[in-house]
C-alpha cells in the first residue's frame, strides 16, 4: 500500500484544502466565462461598429499643448512672454536605426553630443509613439535646410513651439523665477496627460507657485495619418485652454529705483502696500539672467553663478536671514507698553554701557559717552541701546517671544511664492530643543537690540512694518493681485488676506510709537534726519545696523580696519505717509555700514517716487 | 520500492510541460506578427524561453522539503533586495524597479511573486488548519511588507500580483469566510481614508485608472485602440499577419502588455476560445498537482502558484478588453519580455518538483 507521511490530523486538513481548491476552480471557471462573454460582445455583437472604426482608423490623437499664461507688471508691462521657436522632433516608433538617422541629420543640421545624450535619455522614458526632441531652437536656415531634405527622414519633423522669454531679464528673476525643462522629479508630481504636449514647467518663483494657473489645460486633435504616420489632415480639434495671465503687484518704476540703489551691492529691498499686502518692490541683489535657465544653462555658467561670492542665486528677500538689529526696537517698545513694563515717559539712565548685577561683562551702547536720561521716544529716535537692554531684561524672553511673534517674526510671511525661510525668533523652548541649553539672561539683553539668535528675512521685516503702520492689522503680502483669462477676458481679483490682528488695543501706544518713528526721520536728533529733509510728506522709520562679526570687549569697531565682507549690514524700515500709510519698506544693504547712511536714503528715493505717482493719479483722477 | 516512472526520474510533469510548450509556441507565432514580422525578435524571445525552460527543469530537481526549508531565507533575501532597490535602484520608465548587478539588471519584485507564497505556505505548513486568527494576522503582515515596498517603487501591477500570491495561499489554507469578509470590509473602509491622505495628482491618477476614457491621451488611448483591434477581428479573426490595427501601429505596446489584442484581431473569438482552453488545461493540471501533493506545504504552494497564474491571465485580458484598469500585467508566456517569464517558469518548476518528488513507504 502507498501512504503519505504526515504527522498531523491530515484527514481533516486535506479536506479543508481540497474544498478550497474546488471552490477556487469554480471561481476560475466563472471568471473565464466573463472573459469569453466580453470577447463575444466585442468580436461578435459589436463587430460591425469596430470594423467601421478600424477602417477609418487612420486617425490618431495628438496633444495640443496650451499656451502658457503671460505675466504682467502693475502697469501692464509684459514680464514673461512666449516667443516662437522651432525644434527637430523624432517619432521613435517610425525609425528603425536611430544612430543612422542621427548621423544623416548631422550632415545638414548641427547636433551636439549633449543633444544626442539628452535625446537618448528621453527616448528611453517616453512612449514609442510620442515625439522626442533632438534639437531645440533651430534657426531659420536650419528649418529651411531640413524642409528641403524632409522626404529623406520619415518619422522626423520640425515642430513649431513657443519658448518662454523674460524681457526684463535679471530685474525680476527673484520674483518671477523661470521655467525649465520638465525633469524626472517634475514627472512624479504632474498630471502626465495634461502635460503630454508640454516641455517646460515652472521651476522657481511665481512661475513655480502659480504653475497650475499659468499652464492651462491640454487640448487634443484627431488627425488623419498616412501609413508612415505623417499627418495628412486634422479631423477634429478640442482646443487647449490657455493658462491664465497673471497681473503682478510689482510697480516697475519703484522696482527700478530699488535696483539702481543696490547696483553692485548685495542686499534686498521690499516695499509693500500695508492696506492690501501688494508687494510693490521685490529686489534681491545681485540678480541673474533667467533666460539662460529656460532651455538648460550650460554647466560652466551655472558653476560661475554657484561659486560667485555675491551669491546671486539666493533670493535674499525671502531666504536671506539677517539679525534685525535696532529695527526691532519699535516692536519691542510696543510689547513693553502693552505689557505695562514701561510707560511711554518712563526714563532709564544710559551711561554708555550696561551690566547685569554681579557680572563683569559690559553691554555697550553704540554711543560711547551714553544718552543720559532716556525715555522710549528718545530711545527710538536716537536708537539708545542701554534703554532697550534694560527693557528687554525686564520684559523677559517669554514675553518678548510672545509679543514679537504677533508681528510675524519667526514665521513665514505667507507670500504667494515658495521657498520662504522662517527666520528665527528665539525662545527658551527653542534653545532647549536646538542647542540643548538653558536660556541665559544676557541673551535676553541683546535681543533688545535685535542681535544674538534673532534672524529675520527682509520680507518679514516689511510685513511687520506694515502691521505697525496699520496699527495692528496684519495683512498677508502678495505678488499676484488678479488673473485674467485671455479668451474670455474675465478678470478674477484675488482676495486680500487679513491675518490675526496684533492684540494691542490701546490707541495711545500705537500713536506714541509711530510718533517716535516719525521723529527718527523728522525729529531733532533722529538717526535718519538727513533722509527726512525737505519732504512734502512725512514718513516714519527706524534705522538698524546688524553686526556681522563679534567685537572684543576692549576693542572698538573701526570701519576702515575691517574687510568689506565683515562690515555691518545696514537696515532701514519705514512707512509713508505717517497719517495714512500706503507704503511700507524694509531695506537691507549687506556690509553697507550704518543704516542711516546706507539704507535710509534709499527709502527716501522710493517714497518720493511713490508719492509723486500717487499725486499724479490723484490729479488725473 | 516501486519502480519509478520516467516522469519521476526526470522530475518533469509531461502534461504541464506540453501545455507550457504549446503556449510558448502560440506566443512566438503571435509575436512575429505583433513585432512587425521581425524574425530576430522572435529568435531572441525563443532563446529567452529556452533558458527559462531550462531554469524550470533545474528547479524541478529540488525536493520540496529543501524549498520549504529555504522559504524563510529566500523571503528575507527578497525583502533586503527590495530595500536595496529603493536606495540604489536604477530608474527605468520613471519607476525604480531594477537592480544593476553589473552583468544584468533584474527586478527583485519578481522574486517576491514566488517567495511570498513560499513563505506563507511554509509558515502555515506545520500548523493545524484552518488557521487561527493570530496566524492570519502574522501572514497579513508578512505579505504587506513586500507589497508596500513594491508599491512604493511604484509598481502597482506587481504589488497586486504579489499580494494575490500571498493571499491565495491563505485562502486555500482555509481562512474562515467570516475573517475573509471582515478583511474585505476593512479594506473597503480603508480606501476612503487613504484617499483623504493622497495628493491631488495621485487622486487624478487613480481616477484615470478607473476611468481611462477620461484620459484620451494616456491610458484611454490604449483601451480605445485595443477595443477597436479586438472588435474588428470578429469571430474568425482577420488571419495571421493580417491585423491592420497592430500593423498600422495604432496599438501601443502591442508586443508586450497588449499582445492579447493583436491575438484577438488576427485569430478572433475562436482563437480566444482555443487559447483559454490551453490556459485552463495548465490551471487544472496545477490544481490537480495541488490536491495530490503529499504534504500541506506542497498543497498550499502549488495551489497558490496556480491561482496567481490565473490572476495574471484574468487581469491582463480584463485590462486589454477594457474591463479592468490598465495596471501593466503581461499575458503569461505570450507577452514579449524576459523577467516575468522566468518567474513563471520557475513557478512551474516548483509545481513539477512538488508532483514528482514523491516519497513512498511500503508496508
Amino acid at each position: 500500500m502507498v501512504k503519505e507521511i504526515t504527522l498531523k490530523d491530515s484527514e481533516h486538513e486535506t479536506g479543508v484544502i481540497a474544498k478550497r481548491v474546488y471552490f477556487a476552480g469554480f471561481v476560475i471557471l466563472f471568471l473565464v466565462i466573463i472573459i469569453i462573454l466580453r470577447v463575444f460582445y466585442l468580436t461578435v455583437l459589436q463587430h460591425d461598429h469596430f470594423t467601421t472604426l478600424s477602417k477609418s482608423n487612420r486617425v490618431k490623437i495628438t496633444p495640443i499643448p496650451p499656451i502658457r499664461g503671460l505675466i504682467y507688471s502693475r502697469e501692464g508691462v509684459v514680464l514673461a512672454e512666449n516667443k516662437p521657436t522651432f525644434s527637430l522632433e523624432v517619432i521613435p516608433e517610425q525609425i528603425d536605426d536611430v544612430e543612422n538617422i542621427i548621423k544623416q541629420l548631422k550632415a545638414i543640421i548641427s547636433i551636439e553630443d549633449k543633444d544626442i545624450e539628452r535625446f537618448k535619455k528621453a527616448l528611453k522614458k517616453q512612449r514609442r509613439f510620442e515625439n522626442v526632441a533632438l534639437r531645440y531652437n533651430l534657426n531659420e536656415e536650419e528649418v529651411a535646410l531640413f524642409a528641403v531634405n524632409r522626404h529623406r527622414f520619415p518619422g522626423v519633423d520640425v515642430v513649431a513651439g513657443l519658448n518662454r522669454f523674460y524681457p526684463l531679464g535679471e530685474k525680476l528673476v527673484h520674483t518671477i523665477g523661470y521655467v525649465g525643462r520638465i525633469d524626472e522629479d517634475d514627472v512624479k508630481q504632474l498630471n502626465a496627460s495634461n502635460y503630454s504636449g508640454t516641455s517646460h514647467i515652472g521651476k522657481l518663483g511665481i512661475e513655480k507657485s502659480y504653475e497650475s494657473l499659468l499652464h492651462g489645460e491640454v487640448g487634443y486633435q484627431q488627425v488623419e495619418v498616412n501609413a508612415q504616420g505623417r499627418v495628412i489632415r486634422v479631423l477634429s480639434r478640442t482646443p487647449p485652454k490657455p493658462g491664465e495671465n497673471l497681473n503682478l503687484t510689482i510697480d516697475l518704476s519703484l522696482q527700478q529705483i530699488a535696483i539702481d540703489a543696490l547696483k553692485d551691492k548685495r542686499g534686498a529691498i521690499v516695499a509693500m502696500d500695508p492696506v492690501n499686502g501688494d508687494i510693490l518692490t521685490f529686489v534681491s541683489s545681485p540678480g541673474y539672467d533667467p533666460n539662460k535657465f529656460v532651455n538648460g544653462i550650460d554647466s560652466k555658467s551655472y558653476k560661475a553663478l554657484l561659486s560667485s561670492k555675491d551669491k546671486p542665486l539666493i533670493n535674499r528677500v525671502i531666504r536671506g536671514k539677517y539679525p534685525p538689529g535696532s529695527t526691532i526696537k519699535p516692536f519691542l517698545g510696543m510689547v513693553a507698553l502693552d505689557s505695562g513694563v514701561r510707560q511711554f515717559h518712563d526714563e532709564s539712565w544710559c551711561p554708555g554701557w550696561y551690566s547685569l548685577k554681579g557680572h563683569e561683562h559690559r553691554y555697550r551702547d553704540w554711543k560711547k559717552q551714553g544718552h543720559g536720561h532716556t525715555d522710549l521716544h528718545k530711545a527710538i529716535t536716537q536708537s539708545c541701546d542701554v534703554y532697550f537692554y534694560i527693557l528687554a531684561y525686564e520684559l523677559g524672553i517669554d514675553r518678548i517671544f510672545e509679543g514679537l511673534s504677533q508681528f510675524g517674526f519667526g514665521k513665514e510671511s505667507g507670500i504667494d511664492i515658495d521657498g520662504e525661510a522662517k527666520g528665527l525668533l528665539p525662545s527658551q523652548e527653542w534653545k532647549r530643543k536646538a542647542l540643548g541649553q538653558a536660556w541665559y539672561p544676557g541673551e535676553t539683553l541683546i535681543m533688545g537690540i535685535g542681535q544674538g539668535y534673532a534672524l529675520s528675512t527682509p520680507l518679514q521685516l516689511a510685513k511687520a512694518t506694515a502691521s505697525l503702520a496699520n496699527r495692528g492689522d496684519v495683512v498677508r503680502p502678495r505678488l499676484v493681485s488678479s488673473t485674467s483669462n485671455s479668451i474670455t477676458s474675465d478678470i478674477i481679483t484675488l482676495p486680500v488676506i487679513h491675518e490675526d490682528k496684533v492684540a494691542i488695543n490701546e490707541k495711545d501706544h500705537w500713536d506714541n510709537i509711530i510718533k517716535s518713528m516719525r521723529d527718527v526721520v523728522h525729529g531733532a536728533g533722529g538717526t535718519a534726519w538727513r533722509s527726512g529733509l525737505n519732504t512734502e510728506y512725512e514718513f516714519a522709520g527706524k534705522t538698524g545696523t546688524a553686526q556681522v562679526i563679534g567685537i572684543a570687549q576692549d576693542k572698538e569697531y573701526k570701519k576702515e580696519e575691517i574687510a568689506e565682507e565683515f562690515q555691518d549690514h545696514a537696515l532701514f524700515i519705514a512707512f509713508a505717509p505717517v497719517e495714512a500709510p500706503r507704503i511700507a519698506v524694509a531695506i537691507i544693504v549687506e556690509n553697507g555700514g550704518g543704516g542711516s547712511k546706507a539704507a535710509a536714503p534709499i527709502a527716501r528715493k522710493i517714497f518720493d517716487e511713490f508719492m509723486k505717482n500717487e499725486t499724479d493719479t490723484e490729479t488725473k483722477g | 520500492m516501486e519502480e519509478q516512472s520516467l516522469s519521476q526520474r526526470l522530475h518533469i510533469d509531461f502534461p504541464l510541460l506540453s501545455g507550457i510548450i504549446i503556449l510558448c509556441l502560440i506566443g512566438l507565432v503571435i509575436l512575429y506578427s505583433a513585432g512587425g514580422q521581425d524574425i530576430d525578435l522572435v529568435y531572441r524571445q525563443a532563446i529567452k524561453l529556452s533558458i527559462a525552460l531550462i531554469g524550470m527543469i533545474i528547479v524541478a530537481q529540488l525536493p520540496p522539503a529543501v524549498l520549504e526549508r529555504w522559504s524563510l531565507w529566500l523571503f528575507i533575501f527578497g525583502v533586503v533586495l527590495l530595500l536595496l532597490v529603493i536606495f540604489f535602484g536604477d530608474v527605468g520608465k520613471g519607476a525604480q524597479r531594477w537592480l544593476d548587478l553589473g552583468i544584468f539588471r533584474f527586478q527583485p519584485s519578481e522574486i517576491m511573486k514566488l517567495t511570498v507564497p513560499m513563505m506563507v505556505a511554509s509558515y502555515l505548513a506545520d500548523k493545524s488548519l484552518p488557521p487561527k486568527f493570530s496566524w492570519v494576522v502574522i501572514v497579513c503582515i508578512l505579505i504587506t511588507i513586500p507589497v508596500l515596498l513594491i508599491a512604493k517603487q511604484p509598481d502597482l501591477g506587481t504589488s497586486l500580483l504579489v499580494a494575490t500570491a500571498g493571499f491565495s495561499v491563505l485562502f486555500i489554507a482555509g481562512i474562515s469566510w467570516r475573517l475573509l469578509m471582515s478583511m474585505g470590509i476593512l479594506a473597503a473602509a480603508g480606501a476612503p481614508i487613504l484617499w483623504y491622505f493622497m495628493h491631488d495628482y495621485q487622486k487624478q491618477r487613480v481616477l484615470t485608472l478607473l476611468n481611462p476614457e477620461q484620459d484620451p491621451l494616456g491610458a484611454g488611448y490604449h483601451i480605445i485602440q485595443s477595443k477597436i483591434a479586438i472588435g474588428s477581428g470578429g469571430f474568425y479573426g482577420k488571419g495571421w499577419l493580417n491585423g491592420t490595427q497592430s500593423h498600422l501601429e495604432f496599438l501601443p505596446e502591442r508586443s508586450t502588455d497588449f499582445i492579447f489584442a493583436v491575438f484577438c484581431e488576427e485569430f478572433g473569438m475562436i482563437g480566444v476560445l482555443l487559447l483559454l482552453c490551453v490556459y485552463l488545461f495548465i490551471i487544472s493540471r496545477g490544481l490537480y498537482i495541488a490536491i495530490n501533493a503529499q504534504n500541506t506545504y506542497g498543497r498550499l504552494l502549488a495551489s497558490g502558484l496556480t491561482l496567481t497564474f490565473f490572476v495574471y491571465i484574468f487581469v491582463n485580458m480584463g485590462m486589454v478588453t477594457g474591463q479592468l484598469p490598465v495596471v501593466g500585467v503581461p499575458l503569461p508566456l505570450i507577452s514579449h519580455g524576459g523577467t516575468s517569464m522566468v518567474t513563471l517558469m520557475i513557478g512551474f518548476g516548483i509545481l513539477m518538483a512538488i508532483h514528482t518528488h514523491r516519497r513512498f513507504l511500503s508496508f
